[in-house]
């Protein structure tokens, strides 16, 4: 095997897996603060894809820059979606909420896939940037522009998310709920409130992942459930709740899809993550990141 | 009402399901919305035996409805084993996946069983996909001889099979267990439940009948997409019904089936598409509000009447 072809795969495979990263780490926060296992988070990130769509052919927004405008609307969307749904699990116990949530956010992932089917139709959306055939080649290896632009939005956005995790009150606020959401109670912090912001920004993650996926893949009313599958290869690979782990397996298993390619066929590309996926649940179910 | 009046109206409904075929002899349509109901009432209450009665949230259901209905017809269509034989070995093989993957997946607790369980039948619907990328339909000789009421038939007996067997484990000691597992694990080990071995009975009955219940579509369904019978909208089906009628009951199922084919079918006349949307906000209102499903109205109006 020609090396430049495995770096090809290995370059392409961080490039998608920064992609699958994003949409990991908006469902592992609210997971990971909430106990809420959000499985129409998919359907979120394609309702992202929308927004960014909708900006780019009603107003030419460039699709980078419209991630901006699909994480503001997508974060006003997880405020009205826990207020009216996700706040009446809180009072649960832990085992309930997570079983409630998924119920819930199931329903919710039908009524969202089928409005956006009468929204949008059915047809595969995706846009092209004037800049999109481009590319540039290091040592034989090419990097086509939006792949980059993808990469380095998506890291910078993880990256933002870090230091206002690490360095704001609220960021504080936030990763002592998550860590026991009494005890930090029990200290003057807003719980409910942390909740609703913590369903916000994963949701607005979502809006920003789904900005990326329109560009470098296609957006479809269809598409939540295999996001949301991936997200949860993802998480489940980083071990759950764990946010930063999640960036880093989502690099991963974009990496070990396209590697996979070299000796199986790409339709079964999905499968291998799937595989890899249960494989860890049943032999590491804390995930490789967690200690 | 007395146990005596029960068991005739069951069995009123019963001759009456029975006889339908040879009073409708010339609506096939009503007859298919019939043989309809009754194979989602089969999907339905087999899932609610793992998911309602043990309490283990399955949603890889798709995948025993998917190895029954892909079996039964590969054994029926390319093999030439005669219907019967082949139906059974659907069952057979979804039961046997069922025991292959349910001592690890089991391994797994509550929202993990959950997606693990989903995304082994995605896997497997997309191998599916991958080595049986053509169409299967049904072969002139057979679709000249295409009998809608032999079909209505297997699926009622089906349907009275799963909702019998669901009755009578749900009041046996295995049922108990199930119960018992479902309501707290640490409580039913400890006093001497064995957890994986009721998790295991509940998915080997749930997976037989899901399993017939694909091959009885397979026999059913003129052309189809292997892929199509592992597609998760049968394990989400399978989910609101269970809800709909009211989740861990016997008559739950049977009820969410009924109302579920038959507002999905008048719907679909009107608005195509329309119907996913009134179910999921359904759905959700019957898991915020109104857990024990529509079946929960019923003993609530008469618990209501009975104050007044």
């Amino acid at each position: 095997m020609d090396p430049s072809v495995i770096g090809q795969k290995l370059v392409f495979g961080l490039f998608v897996g920064s992609n699958y990263g994003v949409v990991a780490v908006g469902l592992t926060l609210i997971f990971g603060v909430m106990r809420v296992l959000n499985v129409a988070h998919g359907e979120l990130v394609m309702l992202g894809g929308y927004a960014s769509y909708i900006a780019f052919n009603a107003l030419g927004v460039d699709p980078y820059l419209s991630v901006v405008l699909s994480a503001i609307s997508l974060f006003l969307l997880g405020l009205l979606l826990n207020t009216v749904l996700f706040q009446y699990v809180e009072r649960l116990d832990e085992e309930q909420r997570i079983k409630n949530s998924l119920l819930i956010s199931f329903g919710l992932a039908l009524v969202l896939q089928n409005l956006a089917l009468f929204a949008f139709s059915a047809d595969d959306r995706s846009v092209r940037a004037a800049y999109a055939g481009g590319a540039f080649v290091i040592a034989g290896i090419v990097f086509p522009y939006t792949r980059v632009l993808t990469f380095v939005v998506g890291t910078a956005v993880v990256g933002a998310l870090y230091l206002f995790l690490q360095r704001t009150y609220f960021g504080m606020a936030l990763r002592a709920t998550a860590q026991d959401w009494e005890a930090a109670a029990g200290v003057g912090i807003n719980v409910r409130r942390t909740y609703l912001l913590t369903f916000g920004i994963g949701s607005a993650l979502a809006g920003i992942a789904g900005s990326l996926v329109l560009v470098t893949f296609s957006i479809s009313p269809t598409i939540g459930l295999a996001w949301t599958l991936k997200a949860l290869v993802v998480i489940v690979l980083a071990g759950m709740g764990s946010v930063y782990g999640a960036f880093l397996a989502g690099l991963l298993l974009g990496v070990v899809e396209n590697l996979s390619t070299i000796w199986v066929g790409a339709e079964y590309q999905q499968m291998v993550g799937l595989l890899l996926f249960l494989a860890v649940l049943l032999l590491r179910p804390r995930g490789l990141f967690s200690r | 009402m007395t146990i005596a009046l029960r068991l005739g109206l069951l069995a009123a409904l019963l001759a009456v399901l029975a006889l339908v075929p040879q009073v409708l002899t010339g609506r096939a349509d009503i007859l298919n919305l019939l043989f309809l109901i009754l194979l989602y009432v089969t999907l339905g209450e087999s899932w609610n035996i793992v998911g309602g009665f043990a309490g283990q949230v399955n949603l890889g259901h798709a995948a025993f409805f998917g190895i029954g209905a892909l079996t039964a017809r590969q054994l029926w269509l390319a093999a030439h084993w005669p219907f019967p034989i082949a139906f059974l070995a659907g069952g057979v093989a979804a039961t046997l996946f069922a025991l292959l993957v349910g001592v690890p997946t089991f391994r797994l607790r509550g929202a993990y069983f959950s997606i693990g369980t989903l995304g082994l039948a995605e896997a497997l619907r997309i191998a599916v996909s991958n080595i049986f990328p053509n169409i299967n339909a049904l072969p002139a000789d057979i679709t000249a001889t295409y009998d809608i009421a032999q079909h209505y038939y297997l699926a009622l007996l089906l349907a009275v099979a799963v909702v019998a067997v669901a009755y009578v484990s749900l009041n046996a000691r295995i049922g108990l267990g199930w119960l018992a597992v479902r309501e707290d694990e640490e409580a039913a080990r400890a006093t001497g439940v064995n957890l994986t071995y009721h998790k295991l009975m509940a998915l080997v009955v749930s997976s037989f009948f899901a399993g017939l219940c694909g091959a009885t579509f397979a026999l059913h369904q003129a052309s189809f997409y292997a892929e199509f019978a592992f597609e998760p909208a049968w394990t989400f089906d399978a989910v609101l019904i269970a809800f709909i009628g009211g989740v861990g009951t016997v008559v739950g199922p049977v009820i969410g089936a009924v109302f579920y084919i038959l507002v999905r079918e008048l719907l679909a006349v009107n608005v195509s598409q329309f119907h996913p949307i009134i179910f999921g906000v359904l759905f959700i209102l019957i898991v915020l509000l109104l857990p024990g499903g529509l079946i929960d109205v019923w003993s609530r109006l008469r618990r209501a009447t009975r104050k007044v």
